[in-house]
């Protein structure tokens, strides 16, 4: 097996490590990993290594599937991605949009956002959206309830079981009629 | 304002009351922006850098927050001057590193600091006394809206602002809190800590950052992800799990007293001798023993109006700092002796210890 950092000499350090119940893996030479810190195994995060490289399956080289695209703007192309793991301009995350949502769901657990929008960016949600939503935030709740667990705060982990089936009967109300929107006054247990 | 005005003004963090200011000694948060249109920094050519610098400055400086604030270029400040500001967590150790194009403006009480072609076109962060992420976050997003309004943001409805690098993406928002966790390093609990925030998704780090080292039991705290969850849910969420070491580490605390009383007055004591009575003292024997100093504070030893005394004096005697204030390139081993007169100078009227108030019970180990 090859390490996955310089892809070039044989792994002789495997590591495995659960982010928010999902298993990682990253082999390296015992070069790499001395220079990315691994020898000390609790002060080191997995995550902070999957920006540079990746594991077998969520690789960012896997990212750009076809060699040879070049971003119009910049002139930035997928070699030097991978190369940097950093884009060349904004217009290249439209360029090399392929594989990126796999990317982001290694890298955050999600590949869309929720959060601010400049003021004159205008939401045109439609109502199947608001539905998808909620699963996502029922998602979401259900990856807060695995916290609440590990970190033993039972109270707080009753509260987000409460919320979840608060949501989820929600949802299927939404699907018998599409016009109610239950999102936003079921969202406040979980934050 | 000048750099020798901005070096004489300690930061407000360092001086201010915050909530939990005991455990937590302060709380910053940064949002990464960047233009469409424009080249990243890491990928754009000097001249490129130098383009966007001049839309992005006046627009900075323009702030009504900004208002008589430091504002300089990278390649006009000295290497120790760079340092200056890596040492008071005014710009990153990557920024210091910068030259062309980029610069960085900050405000008078060092509360906030915009990094301009850093790693992003904008990184904007605040820093608060205490635990007060959800406070910075609001600053930042007022001076955000602002400047959202004169400059064409990077912005998708899928991926949110786009950054240079895909970790910071959507929300850009990166809080961190530096938590001072004695206790739970004295009792070994400390990986069990890290090892516990890791699981769920955090970050630790140490003093300054990516590959630092924990000196004197100060810990950086932050989320890892900006992308699926809004900026009030990743910061409630950070808030959450900080309060939850900050109990641990006051149960240690506790345990810690209540089973070796006569090893913490010994830790405590022995910091208080050296620190008072050294003429040599290399920088990680210090900081740590400042962390027992500070510890002695939390505990009641000492009078609790020192707290600003040991922020200012951690990062006083870093190096950057003692050759500014020698005026002169010092080595280690000048930068040594500095150390410990600025350290007797700071303590010269620090009381000795007194445990008789917090050591209700006989000493069992002895």
């Amino acid at each position: 097996m090859t390490c996955d950092s310089c892809q070039k000499k044989n792994a002789s350090i495997y590591l495995t490590q659960l982010v928010d119940g999902k298993m990682q893996k990253v082999n390296l030479c015992e070069q790499c990993a001395e220079e990315k810190g691994v020898t000390d195994p609790t002060g080191f995060a997995l995550a902070d290594l999957l920006k540079g490289t990746g594991t077998e399956s969520d690789a960012p080289s896997a990212v750009m599937s076809d060699d040879g695209d070049q971003c119009s703007q910049c002139g930035f192309t997928q070699s030097d991605f991978k190369k940097t793991g950093r884009f060349g301009c904004s217009h290249c995350y439209e360029v090399f949009h392929a594989g990126l949502d796999h990317l982001l769901e290694a890298m955050h657990r999600h590949s869309e956002h929720r959060g601010k929008k400049p003021l004159h960016f205008i939401d045109t949600r439609s109502a199947k959206r608001k539905t998808e939503a909620v699963l996502a935030d029922i998602t979401e709740l259900k990856e807060l309830l695995n916290e609440a667990i590990t970190v033993e705060d039972y109270e707080e982990a009753a509260r987000l079981r409460d919320s979840i089936s608060q949501l989820k009967k929600a949802a299927a109300k939404g699907h018998a009629n599409e016009g109610a929107d239950s999102h936003t006054e079921t969202e406040a247990p979980a934050s | 304002m000048r750099f020798s005005t901005l070096l004489k003004n300690p930061a407000e963090w360092m001086r201010a009351d915050g909530p939990h200011n005991d455990i937590v000694v302060s709380s910053r948060v940064r949002l990464a922006r960047n233009l469409s249109g424009h080249s990243f920094p890491g990928w754009a050519k000097a001249e490129e850098r130098s383009d966007l610098l001049a839309i992005v400055r006046p627009a900075v400086e323009d702030l009504p927050e900004m208002q008589n604030a430091f504002s300089q270029e990278m390649t006009k400040l000295s290497a120790i001057e760079k340092q200056v500001l890596v040492e008071r967590h005014l710009v990153s150790r990557e920024h210091a590193a910068k030259s062309v194009g980029c610069a960085t403006v900050m405000n008078r009480n060092q509360s906030i600091s915009i990094m301009i072609n850093e790693e992003d076109h904008l990184r904007i962060q605040a820093l608060r006394p205490g635990l007060q992420l959800l406070k910075a976050y609001q600053v930042l997003d007022k001076i955000d809206d602002q400047l959202e309004a004169t400059l064409p943001y990077a912005f998708d409805p899928k991926y949110g602002y786009l950054t240079a690098c895909p970790t910071n993406l959507g929300t850009g928002l990166r809080a961190s809190a530096m938590l001072h966790l004695p206790a739970l390093v004295l009792s070994d609990q400390i990986n069990q800590t890290i090892q516990a925030a890791n699981k769920i998704g955090l970050a630790v780090r140490g003093l300054y950052g990516e590959g630092t080292e924990a000196l004197a039991n100060l810990f950086q705290i932050s989320n890892q992800t900006t992308l699926g969850q809004d900026e009030k849910s990743i910061i409630q969420h950070l808030d959450k799990v900080i309060v939850r070491i900050i109990e641990n580490e006051e149960n240690a605390r506790r345990k810690l007293l209540e089973d070796q009383p006569t090893m913490l007055q010994d830790q405590i004591g022995r910091a208080y001798a050296i620190l008072r009575y050294a003429y040599i003292i290399p920088s990680k024997e210090a900081m740590n023993f400042l962390s027992m100093i500070r510890l002695g504070i939390d505990l009641g030893a000492f009078s609790a109006d020192e707290r600003d005394v040991i922020n200012v004096l951690l990062t006083e005697i870093q190096p950057a700092h003692l050759q500014i204030e020698a005026k002169r390139k010092l080595n280690a081993a000048q930068r040594d002796v500095l150390r410990a007169e600025i350290v007797r100078r700071h303590l010269k009227n620090l009381t000795e210890p007194r445990f008789d108030d917090i050591l209700t019970q006989e000493p069992d180990d002895e």
